[in-house]
């Protein structure tokens, strides 16, 4: 007997379920494919740039962000070990009058060819330049060599001119010639080190070397010989290793999209349950008949499972396609890090990758069959005689679900939210959310017949009959209700988590920003500097009450690790004006005060009270943490010292911002007007808080407009799952609604009838949905969040939002109910009751 | 690969066209130092004269000659160390500022292997990567060096397929060359060097070739020259010889080039083995080729025999193999042949010596 166009023929024959099942499915898939491959092409991509950049270094010698002493270049390139070591001076620098960065490398280009060939610096002919010119173009210090992207970019050729900032004072290049081997890089620049170091005032420093090691000597040993010759704070590390940290930081980020699209694949699911759960329920007849006739019990069950399999392949094989296009228009549209600022600056390709691709499907597949195998194991455990005889709907009618393994689910949840992160990740949280998913799914009968007992038996008819049908059925309304739940409960989760962090950064931003006006040298990451004759100068501007400045820079703890940043300001000793995360620990006279993110506390464990030792200037010097700040701009960790303190310690005296507090009366725009003049050429940029405050938020909105995205496709899908399941019940109702159109109910009070069950199971899911989300958001902010991203934040339920979004929810369940009940009473009452006897 | 990755570094600077380094332009977007001028009447003093003259654009100190192992035919090697003050971050105080490069050639002319081995290193002064001593013969690049040590110099040499280190020693005081060590180029007095030579050095050492070290002995030539306007405007290049005859005699000759092949200013010192020097002016010295031979790798005709007059005396010169051609475009951008030559006077080898000729390659464009 041929048996596929019996179940999968009937896959046909219910379009609509299948259909919004297949939608489901297509959707996870699409949405987990295009993470996945946007991200995989940031990352290829950001590898590829790193690896022009370090050619083929054995090793990197790495720093401070500031940078480290050059004489450390000599002592390295005279040992054995050393084949050729290349000094590599990075600074970042903007076009004046506009936004556009470059990255700056001073090179010595008698250095990089045994290393970095790929930043050959390639001069251009060009009309009336001298012989001489021509020949030291590469050397000459007012030469720039700009990558071909960079070139279009900044819309310059070779020839041009091209102000940028060096420090606070315009530099005038001239773009001497191109960098083949590294010509996709928008904002690679090269010029030589000499040039750099002159025109960028760091005379005497380096932040990098490039190492190639003799024939034969492994990284390792090299690696240990050398060690003992550098500085505090400055690391030997291998040039995969960063590319391994950028991989790191954005991980977090693609895993919670990747579990985001993975919710909407468990919706799918779900769907694809209550659409087989509720076809399982009317081809019982057809079922039994064909286990009566000697179909095997594992047959049956298999077929059913490949009905749900087959929704699954279909709609995973649509998804990965798509999500390709969908990652190719994102893309486009938000670059690689979707919005998130990990990879700025990169044009990431995209690729197909079959391995990924596979997976996608077989998840898709997987998400088919878990969702037909409750209902398919239930149709294959009934007796065939039994099932002949017995009413249609009977068996759904009487499952009580597994309220058990709910249960057990659901306490299990608990205990894995203070599992430590796995790799970075936590895998924990993610288990406990998807435990309690599932659990409150299979609780969901219970729910209903709870629900049930406490609706009163009164009222007007459709009233009573609706709530003594839940009574009677729950199993009915719980499979209507488990979409409703799943996508509920994952809206709920994202915007409470969602709403938490912007209004914590919200706060935050509040805290950090106190004062009336900011100033900074310069966009750039290291170009600017406010020197110190500059500072005393915006001190003296008239309006001017009290200025604070902040040096900035970044110190690498601990080999193989991403850099940490540092942050020198003044801070009262009780770091009353930090948005401090519990008390301060007051440190005792002549010790050193440092304020950590929560981040220092999750990774590097340090605790008040702890003495710890940090690398300043090239020697380790002891401080003593004094407290733990909340700190959601720098996810890889971040210190702060008293700006005195740091001055001590380093000697360094210069800064890149500052904070400053007007006279009483004085007029903001004007004293704005005088900082920026006191520095002349427009390299000060000076800003007000409320602008940096709504900058920032504008830039959170971005990084979340992702997840609103699923967010809205979650909601789609679940209303559309509850029209499919009322539109398999009011079909598998037919003869009911005839019974009662020959006791005499109107097709309106039938219709009220429909739109009340509707209602009322849709109410089940969202309350449902709306409890089980609350948990998921708490998971979310406490456990997620914290290990993903080290950052706390304080609970905000947008209460309003969520209550109309879940009574929009109900009015559109009736409705769905309604239009399906309507689509079932188009036939004629008595020939439907007829056809029972 | 590695080395030739290496050599990348030069790509910018093509060698010839730093040595003809002619007067600036105005308007130049590098600051014009001012070079120390090459001027009539100076007194050469040694040892100070022996190091560098960092005011000056460009000096060299160029080794070349015979080495033999002890039961081996002959075979020559050269030592090149250039230093080249180009003007730029003059006022710079980075310690990478590029005031003075280093560019290095070491070649081995083996007539088994039937062409050259050779290798290069260029680098800026500074960090004791490279550098030079101005009080007596020492400039070093990584570890090649080329440095006096009392009354011998040393060179030591680790190219990527050979090495070699090596003593060289004084048989004499140096050899001034035109009018007392200054040396024109061309009808014009303001193209000029400071220009001496120590012909006839003792050579022994050792030599790795194939990663076989073998002791080695002969005898070699030092040129020293240093300049800020070396190459005269009309000229395309230069023939040049450095020949140690086997009575102790030693003869320096060289012509500047016109594009017709014709010769725009020659010059050549002869010292007699009594220790005797003569310095002969431009129409006591004619260099005129015999036979030519083509490169095969550039398609350049290099003139690799030739008649050398000087005076009333007249010698012929022959290559120890054809291909001596220097090739390294992709990396000085630079063609050159440097070559060991037997001089032979009426039919009799009577010495060995050096011949180099430049400026071929630009007449010639190949691919």
């Amino acid at each position: 007997m041929r048996l596929a166009p019996v179940f999968l023929g009937s896959l046909v024959r219910r379009r609509a379920a299948t259909l919004l099942s297949f939608a489901a499915i297509v959707l996870g898939v699409a949405l987990g494919m295009a993470v996945q491959a946007v991200n995989q092409a940031a990352l290829a991509e950001f590898g590829r740039g790193l690896r022009t950049l370090s050619g083929v270094a054995d090793l990197q010698v790495v720093g401070p962000r500031g940078g480290f002493d050059e004489a450390l270049y000599a002592r390295l390139a005279a040992r054995p070990e050393v084949a050729q070591a290349s000094p590599v001076l990075e600074v970042w620098t903007e076009r004046i009058g506009s936004t556009d960065t470059l990255h700056v490398l001073g090179l010595d280009l008698f250095a990089l060819g045994a290393v970095t060939p790929a930043l050959w610096p390639q001069p251009a002919k060009l009309d009336g330049q001298s012989e001489r010119e021509a020949r030291f173009a590469a050397l000459a210090e007012n030469n720039l060599f700009l990558s071909a992207a960079a070139q279009t970019v900044l819309a310059v050729q070779p020839g041009d001119r091209l102000r940028v900032y060096a420090g606070t004072q315009p530099l005038e290049l001239r773009v001497a010639g191109d960098l083949p081997g590294a010509a996709e890089d928008p904002q690679l620049a090269v010029m030589d080190i000499a040039a750099v170091q002159k025109h960028f005032a760091r005379i005497g420093q380096l932040t990098r070397i490039d190492l190639r090691l003799v024939d034969g000597l492994d990284a390792q040993t090299a690696r240990a010989t050398l060690a003992p010759l550098l500085p505090a704070g400055v690391w030997l590390e291998a040039p995969q290793t960063a590319e391994g940290q950028a991989a790191n930081l954005s991980r977090a980020y693609r895993v919670n999209l990747t579990l985001l699209a993975a919710m909407a694949l468990v919706t799918g699911a779900f769907l694809v349950f209550s659409a087989q759960a509720l076809s399982v329920v009317r081809r019982h007849t057809e079922l039994a008949f064909l286990r009566a006739i000697g179909l095997a019990r594992h047959q049956l069950f298999f077929w059913l499972l490949a009905e749900g399999a087959l929704v699954g392949l279909l709609g995973s094989v649509v998804g990965v396609v798509l999500g390709h296009g969908l990652a190719f228009g994102l893309l486009k549209l938000l670059g690689g890090d979707l919005g998130a600022g990990f990879f700025a600056g990169l044009s990431p390709t995209l690729k197909f990758d079959l391995w990924a691709s596979g997976i996608y499907v077989l998840l898709g597949v997987g998400a088919g069959v878990a969702g037909a195998w409750l209902p398919a194991r239930e149709a294959a455990s009934v007796a065939p005689a039994q099932a002949l005889k017995a009413s249609d709907d009977s068996a759904l009618s009487q499952r009580r679900g597994y309220p058990g393994l709910g249960l057990i689910l659901i306490v299990a949840s608990a205990p894995l939210c203070v599992l430590p992160p796995i790799l970075g990740l936590p895998i924990g949280g993610y288990l406990a959310i998807f435990g309690l998913l599932t659990g409150s799914v299979l609780w969901l009968p219970m729910l209903a017949s709870g629900l049930a007992r406490v609706v009163p038996l009164r009222g007007p008819v459709p009233v009573r009959l609706a709530a003594a049908r839940l009574r009677a059925a729950p199993g009915m309304s719980a499979v209507a209700a488990t979409g409703v739940l799943a996508s509920v409960a994952l809206v709920a989760a994202m915007a409470i988590m969602v709403s938490s962090l912007r209004d914590s950064v919200d706060v935050w931003l509040g805290q950090i920003l106190p004062a009336d006006l900011y100033l900074r040298a310069g966009r750039a990451q290291s170009g600017g500097v406010l020197s110190e004759a500059l500072q005393v100068q915006l001190t003296d501007v008239s309006g001017v009450a009290r200025v604070q400045f902040t040096r900035h820079d970044s110190l690498r703890l601990a080999p193989g690790q991403p850099p940490v940043a540092l942050l020198a300001r003044p801070v009262s000793s009780d770091g009353r004006e930090l948005p401090l995360v519990g008390s301060a620990r007051a440190v005792a006279e002549g010790e050193t005060a440092v304020w950590i993110s929560e981040a220092l506390y999750d990774l590097r464990g340090w605790r008040p009270g702890d003495h710890v030792r940090l690398p300043l200037a090239g020697s380790e010097v002891q401080v003593r943490v004094a407290g733990i700040w909340r700190d959601y701009a720098r996810q890889t960790g971040s210190l702060m010292l008293d700006l005195a303190d740091y001055r001590r310690l380093t000697g360094d005296r210069s800064a890149q911002d500052a904070a400053i507090w007007l006279a009483p009366g004085a007029d903001a725009l004007g004293v704005a007007e005088a900082l920026k003049a006191a520095g002349g050429s427009g390299a000060l940029e000076v800003t007000v808080p409320g602008e940096i405050r709504a900058r920032s938020l504008r830039i959170f909105d971005r990084t979340f407009a992702v997840t609103y995205v699923l967010e809205a496709a979650a909601v789609i899908i679940g209303l559309a799952g509850v029209a499919a399941s009322f539109a398999a019940l009011a079909a598998a109702r037919r003869r009911e609604f005839g019974l009662l159109r020959h006791l005499g109910l109107t097709r309106g009070q039938i219709g009220s009838l429909l739109a009340l069950e509707g209602s009322l199971a849709a109410g089940i899911g969202i309350f449902g949905g709306l409890t089980v989300g609350g948990a998921i958001a708490w998971i979310l902010i406490e456990v997620v969040n914290r290990q993903s991203f080290h950052w706390s934040m304080d609970l905000h339920v947008p209460w309003v939002s969520l209550l109309v979004f879940a009574g929009t929810l109900a009015t559109l369940a009736s409705l769905a109910a309604v239009l399906a009940g309507r689509q079932a009473m188009r036939e004629d009452a008595v020939l439907a009751v007829r056809e029972d006897w | 690969m590695n080395r030739r990755a290496c050599l990348l570094a030069l790509a910018g600077l093509p060698l010839t066209q730093i040595l003809a380094a002619t007067a600036p332009t105005t308007g130049s977007a590098i600051p014009e130092a001012a070079f120390d001028a090459v001027l009539p009447g100076r007194v050469l003093r040694f040892p100070d004269d022996e190091g560098a003259h960092p005011g000056f654009r460009t000096e060299w100190w160029y080794v070349t000659g015979w080495l033999t192992e002890p039961d081996g035919d002959p075979f020559g090697f050269q030592t090149t160390f250039f230093r080249v003050r180009t003007g730029i971050g003059e006022d710079n105080l980075s310690a990478f500022a590029p005031r003075q490069l280093l560019l290095a050639h070491a070649a081995i002319a083996d007539p088994r292997l039937g062409r050259l081995r050779h290798d290069q290193r260029a680098a800026r002064t500074g960090f004791e990567r490279a550098g030079y001593a101005k009080d007596r013969a020492h400039v070093w690049l990584d570890d090649w060096s080329f440095e006096q040590i009392d009354d011998r110099y040393v060179t030591r040499v680790n190219a990527e397929d050979f090495a070699y280190d090596l003593r060289l020693a004084f048989t004499g005081t140096p050899m001034l060359n035109g009018d007392q060590g200054f040396s024109r180029k061309a009808p014009d007095p303001h193209h000029a060097s400071y220009y001496y030579s120590r012909p006839q050095l003792q050579v022994d050492g050792h030599v790795t070739l194939d990663g076989r070290r073998q002791a080695v002995s002969g005898r070699a030539w030092m040129d020293h020259e240093w300049s800020s306007a070396y190459s005269p405007d009309g000229a395309d290049g230069w023939d040049w010889v450095g020949l140690n005859l086997d009575d102790g005699g030693a003869i320096m000759a060289f012509r500047m080039r016109q594009p017709d092949g014709t010769a725009l200013w020659a010059s050549a010192t002869r010292r007699f083995p009594d220790g005797r020097i003569q310095s002969l002016a431009p129409e006591q010295v004619e260099l005129s080729p015999l036979r030519r031979w083509r490169s095969p790798r550039t398609g350049i005709e290099y003139p690799v025999e030739w008649h050398l007059r000087i005076g009333d005396r007249g010698y012929n010169l022959h290559p120890l193999m054809d291909d001596q051609e220097l090739d390294s475009r992709r990396s000085t951008g630079t063609i050159y042949w440097e070559g060991a030559v037997r001089v032979f006077e009426t039919g009799r080898e009577i010495g060995r010596g050096y011949l180099e000729m430049t400026g071929y390659a630009d007449r010639i464009q190949v691919d």
